[in-house]
């Protein structure tokens, strides 16, 4: 029993946001205004992906939500909490295994499928705000595709740094048309972009919907002489001895010991399940003895 | 009988003004203007303040939309078009390509927060230029042609001078070779010797570049400096029009004689 409706929001909303979901499918990468509802989760905890969520999710869906790729820190625990107890979807940790997936800050290493949904949360939608702080203005230029202001970041980050120092929230242009922020994910997993799944994406606070429908052309900006790049860590994790994947580097002790691991727990456990050990690893079984 | 417009030369004005008209509620901005710029002319518009130079001015330049009247442009690519009924995506490009627009506070035509060389690469990187390397040596080129030192390329236009300043703007508007440059006051509200060292400047790159350009100004030294041409306003109408040392030197109508013998206060 639940004082709720499905998903938490009421069948109007819902409708509003799927609404807001399908135009920006149509539009790809075009920032659709959305009338974003109080949700019981302070902004900045995803309420424009829990929104989109509660909007996308069916009851035989199985929901996986990740906060800079882990399954298990507070943010991601507590919005699969809240799906567990106002839409009773089943969960899981296992990339492969959800069919709808809510994200912060991350894409999943493992490819996406053509069955899944790719959710994000947003917290800064516009990618030019930096830069010109009007919306009346941004909004002019995305509707004239007057871009050069984009650019003009990208000249200062070289200019500054020597180098496009931008590494996350990448700016994208999206099937030869809208600049779109992607959010706050690293640029290692801007090529992604291009995938079989649905991305939607959620900014609560700001009260935008938009999209990239599957098999999308989705380009990083770039100099001809500074060409982009997906960089990352120039290591191999430490506990899978994965060299493809996007690495954290964390302490482990006051001597400042450090090691690199897999951002994505799934993609560095599922690894390890298989066999994979890294160079301070141990074998899978004793690791979870 | 015929009605067709007379053009009174074989060459066709790069721009040509027919009765407009802004009005401000009841209020007159400008009223029935109407003259032709030609390649190469650089007209200036006088008259005291209010007198409607800058209402005209913004009318032309498409940041103010007129009650009546038409504003053709030749463009390249079709020829004489009405850019008051053109659509705003076109007339932002001219914005961008052919026309130039100098503010009189240059901090109304720069980006404070960003360094010199991105001010002036801008307007490349809006038509399509993507190598850093060009752009950056296409910048310092421009900086180095409005006396701003090489070294001050990375540094943002609140660290300079009021002059530097609108040397900046004026670099930034002439990157991308623009076929006619919009001024309002350029030299307001800087020192007179800044002045002048920038009358000098604007002076050497109107005769090095050929531009064509309609100045603002309420200052008479600048158009015997700068205009081939000259407008006189008042209350919104145009008064008098000559050639700059004809209207200067033997004013005809009774406030252009005022506006000279600089007995108005402008
Ligand atoms: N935004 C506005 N709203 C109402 N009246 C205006 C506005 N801008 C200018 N005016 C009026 O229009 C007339 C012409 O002004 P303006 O074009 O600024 O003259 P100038 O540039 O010669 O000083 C003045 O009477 C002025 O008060
Ligand atoms: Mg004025
Ligand atoms: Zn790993």
């Amino acid at each position: 029993m639940t004082d709720y409706n499905f998903a938490y929001l009421d069948e109007q909303t819902k409708r509003m946001i799927r609404r807001a979901i399908l135009k920006g499918l149509a539009i790809p990468g075009y920032q659709v205004p959305f009338a974003s509802r109080e949700m019981p989760m302070p902004y900045g905890w995803g309420t424009g992906g829990v929104q989109v969520s509660a909007a996308t999710l069916t009851p035989d869906d199985t929901l996986k939500v990740i906060d800079q790729g882990a399954d298990d820190t507070t943010n991601a625990v507590s919005i699969r909490k809240f799906f567990e107890r106002t839409a009773g979807v089943a969960t899981t940790e296992e990339t492969s295994k959800a069919s709808v997936i809510q994200t912060r800050h991350r894409i999943p290493e493992e490819d996406l499928t053509e069955d899944q949904i790719l959710v994000y949360q947003v917290p800064i939608p516009e990618p030019l705000r930096f830069l010109e702080p009007s919306e009346v203005e941004t909004r002019k230029m995305h509707s004239l595709e007057d871009y050069g202001l984009m650019h003009v970041k990208l000249y200062e980050d070289i200019s500054r740094h020597g180098q496009i120092a931008t590494s996350y929230a990448y700016p994208v242009k999206v099937e030869d048309r809208y600049v779109m922020d992607p959010s706050p994910i690293p640029k290692f997993d801007n090529p992604k972009l291009e995938m079989a799944a649905i991305q939607l994406f959620g900014a609560g606070r700001e009260q935008r919907i938009y999209a990239i429908p599957p098999y999308t052309q989705v380009v990083s900006l770039d100099f001809e002489d500074y060409p982009f790049e997906a960089s990352k860590a120039d290591a191999a994790c430490d506990l899978c001895a994965a060299t493809d994947s996007y690495l954290d580097e964390v302490i482990t002790d006051d001597a400042g010991g450090r090691m690199f691991v897999c951002s994505d727990t799934d993609y560095c456990r599922s690894r390890r399940a298989a066999g994979h050990v890294g160079a301070l690893g141990t074998a899978f079984d004793e690791d979870a003895a | 009988m015929t009605t067709a417009i007379e053009i009174p030369s074989a060459v066709t004005p790069l721009l040509r003004v027919t009765d407009l008209n802004k009005f401000y509620g009841t209020r007159i901005g400008c009223a029935d203007v109407s003259f032709d710029l030609y390649p190469g002319e650089v007209m200036g518009i006088v008259g005291e303040s209010g007198s409607g130079k800058s209402t005209l001015l913004n009318c032309l330049a498409g940041h103010l939309a007129p009650d009546a009247g038409q504003v053709l442009f030749d463009t390249r690519a079709e020829g004489m078009r009405d850019t008051v009924t053109m659509s705003e995506p076109e007339r932002r490009m001219l914005g961008r390509t052919d026309w130039a627009f100098v503010h009189q506070h240059a901090r109304d035509g720069l980006r404070m927060n960003v360094s010199a060389g991105g001010n002036v690469g801008e307007r490349l990187m809006a038509v399509g230029a993507r190598h850093y390397g060009n752009i950056r040596e296409v910048a310092v080129d421009w900086l180095g042609r409005v006396e701003i030192n090489e070294d001050r390329v990375d540094d943002r236009p609140t660290a300079f001078s009021g002059g530097m300043q609108q040397r900046l703007q004026i670099a930034r508007n002439l990157v991308t070779g623009p076929r006619l440059v919009f001024m309002d006051e350029p030299t307001g509200g800087l020192d007179v010797s800044v002045q002048a060292r920038l009358l000098d400047l604007l002076r050497g790159l109107v005769r090095e570049m050929g531009l064509s350009a309609i100045i603002v100004t309420h200052d008479l030294a600048v158009v015997r400096l700068l205009a081939d041409r000259l407008m006189v306003m008042k209350d919104g109408h145009v008064v008098e029009t000559g050639l700059t040392d004809q209207v200067l030197d033997d004013p005809q109508h009774a406030y252009t004689q005022l506006l000279v013998s600089s007995v108005l206060q402008v």
